[in-house]
């Protein structure tokens, strides 16, 4: 047993990590100074991981080519498509669960999964974050 | 109110909701103990009503498919099968032969990645953190394989009604089988651990044991069942998906050299095993699964037309990694939305089974026994205890049970027996 224990350790210790690193090391004590650190490029921060083919990234909305049919709208289990005056969609972020039904009913294929993923807000329809506000 | 040997008893006010309110299904478990031993034991289940249902009877079809898939986080694919399988049926449409065979190849993905998160769950409960960062590291490895497959980690948002929305192309091939092979080279470390360590087999051996004669009477399902010897598993009673030209047995221990005795370690046997009939049952889809389309209802505005102008009602059934599950769904012409849409999902079915499990055991063995019908629900997070010599109640929190748990398995350890 003990030479198994050794062995398991020599190989843990040589092995790549099964986790993806966190952005950073340790958590800043001010978020605000670190983000500033980062732009400036003093402070480096580990990338984000790769995303796998097909991801369900946030969504690009191509506004010219819909033609306002409004399936979209309605296959949208979330609410996150509101049809707007101008016969057009507006898309909330923050609401959707990137199921990708938008995606795959539209018949002008006006919307499309893009590999974007850091997106938060801090409301269900948080305004910084709509596509065609 | 007097109890048999005249101690006084009160009743007590079952709480509603405070059990872990980030837990999919909390419920309550109310013991009565002689001393340390349990004599009697009664779930409560219906803590938390989410609503699910009455959310979806005010949706189209097709916007349930993804509130489908959050019903669990586990068994999305599961709930997500059985709600489409059903309104397929309600349509009298069939999915297309090659996207029969990719809901098989997800399906069995998932009960690998659910019996391994189990086993996790398992060591933890009887105090031995490191198997669980062991398996969950080993389970790391199915999880990219699905968020390869599917785009998403967990909630696939793979199925529509007729078929697949994602195919399993020739390109995938060799990455799922680097996946398998990874498994099959995991196997005997995860048998080595549950099934042959000592101090394990101290704590998982004689507990918790649910006879065939209890387990046939309480209609338990999937691996709680079989690990008493019931022969009992959709995939073979009535198939779907493609698993009626696959070959498959049911996993019962006796098959394997085991005894059925229906305790935590005869659980553990069936789930292991079951991780080997996984891995075989996808290996069969790869190499017979036929070309073609993967849906049969590619257009999905006329399949959105053809939803609202529907009458029916049908049935979904699945053998999921915790035991059968049911959905019904009823449409209506004319209504858009989903006229009634029934969920039993297979935890349902094994709650009844903790009565006979639980009886003459000590409250240090709950938190594995309670583990060990793989609930859907955050085991418990509060137990209430009543003392039947003196009449006191105590409420013990997830914490306590699980020191409770783990200075058990310490003293065995010591006693080194
Ligand atoms: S991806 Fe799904 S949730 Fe998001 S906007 Fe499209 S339909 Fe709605
Ligand atoms: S389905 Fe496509 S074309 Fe129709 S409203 Fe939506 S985005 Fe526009």
């Amino acid at each position: 047993m003990p030479t198994q224990t050794i062995y398991t350790l020599i190989k843990q210790l040589l092995k790549k990590k099964t986790t993806n690193p966190f952005p950073v090391k340790y958590t800043p004590d001010n978020m605000h100074d670190a983000q500033e650190l980062i732009e400036e490029g003093k402070l480096e921060i580990n990338p984000p991981v790769e995303v796998p083919p097909g991801f369900r990234g946030k969504l690009k909305y191509d506004k010219e080519s819909c033609i306002g049919c409004q399936l979209c709208v309605k296959v949208c289990p979330s609410e996150a498509l509101v049809f707007t005056e101008e016969r057009k969609v507006r898309h909330y972020v923050t609401r959707c669960t990137f199921c990708g039904q938008c995606v795959d009913i539209c018949p002008t294929d006006s919307f499309e999964f893009t590999d974007e993923f850091l997106m938060a807000g801090p409301e269900k329809l948080y305004d910084d974050l709509v596509l065609n506000p | 109110m007097n109890g048999e040997n005249g101690a006084e008893e009160t009743t007590y006010e079952v709480p509603i909701g405070p059990i872990h309110p980030a837990l999919k299904e909390p419920f309550l478990i109310k013991f009565r103990l002689d001393g340390e031993e349990i004599v009697d034991a009664e779930p409560h289940p219906g803590m938390n009503h989410r609503g699910i249902e009455f959310m979806g009877m005010h949706r189209n079809p097709m916007e349930v498919i993804p509130l489908s898939e959050r019903i669990c986080g586990i068994c999305s694919i599961v709930h997500q099968h059985m709600f489409t399988t059903a309104t397929e049926h309600a349509l009298q449409i069939e999915p297309t032969n090659r996207a029969r065979y990719i809901r098989t190849i997800m399906c069995e993905l998932e009960r690998i990645h659910s019996h391994i998160l189990w086993a996790g769950v398992a060591a933890h409960e009887i105090g031995f953190d490191t198997h669980l960062h062991l398996t969950w590291k080993i389970r790391e490895k199915v999880m990219d394989l699905l968020e390869y497959i599917a785009g998403n980690r967990v909630n696939y948002s793979m199925w529509t009604f007729g078929g697949v929305r994602r195919d399993i192309t020739e390109e995938m091939h060799p990455k799922i089988s680097e996946t398998l092979e990874y498994y099959e080279k995991t196997y005997d470390k995860l048998e080595n651990i549950f099934l042959k360590d000592p101090s394990i087999k101290m704590r998982t051996k004689d507990v918790g044991i649910l006879s065939k004669k209890k387990a046939l009477e309480l209609c338990g399902v999937g691996p709680t069942v079989r690990a008493s010897g019931v022969k009992k598993d959709v995939r073979i009673d009535q198939p779907y998906a493609a698993y009626g030209d696959i070959d498959i047995d049911y996993v019962i221990p006796s098959r394997y050299g085991f005894e059925d005795k229906g305790d935590v370690f005869s659980k553990t046997v069936v789930r292991l095993k079951e991780l080997l009939q996984s891995i075989d049952i996808i290996k069969q889809c790869v190499a017979q699964m036929p070309e073609g389309e993967i849906t049969s209802e590619p257009k999905k505005a006329a399949l959105f037309n053809k939803l609202e102008k529907k009458d029916g009602e049908g049935i979904g059934r699945i053998e999921a990694p915790r035991g059968e599950a049911i959905h019904y769904v009823r449409l209506s012409e004319g209504r858009e939305d989903i006229d009634n849409w029934k969920i039993r999902a297979s935890t349902y079915n094994n709650l009844p089974t903790y009565a006979p499990m639980f009886m003459g055991e000590q409250i240090a063995d709950i938190p594995i026994i309670a583990a060990s019908i793989d609930p859907c629900i955050g085991c418990m997070d509060r137990a209430e205890i009543v003392d039947i010599r003196s009449g006191e109640t105590e409420t013990y929190a997830r914490e306590e049970l699980h020191e409770l748990s783990v200075e058990k398995t310490k003293k065995l350890k010591e006693e080194g027996i």
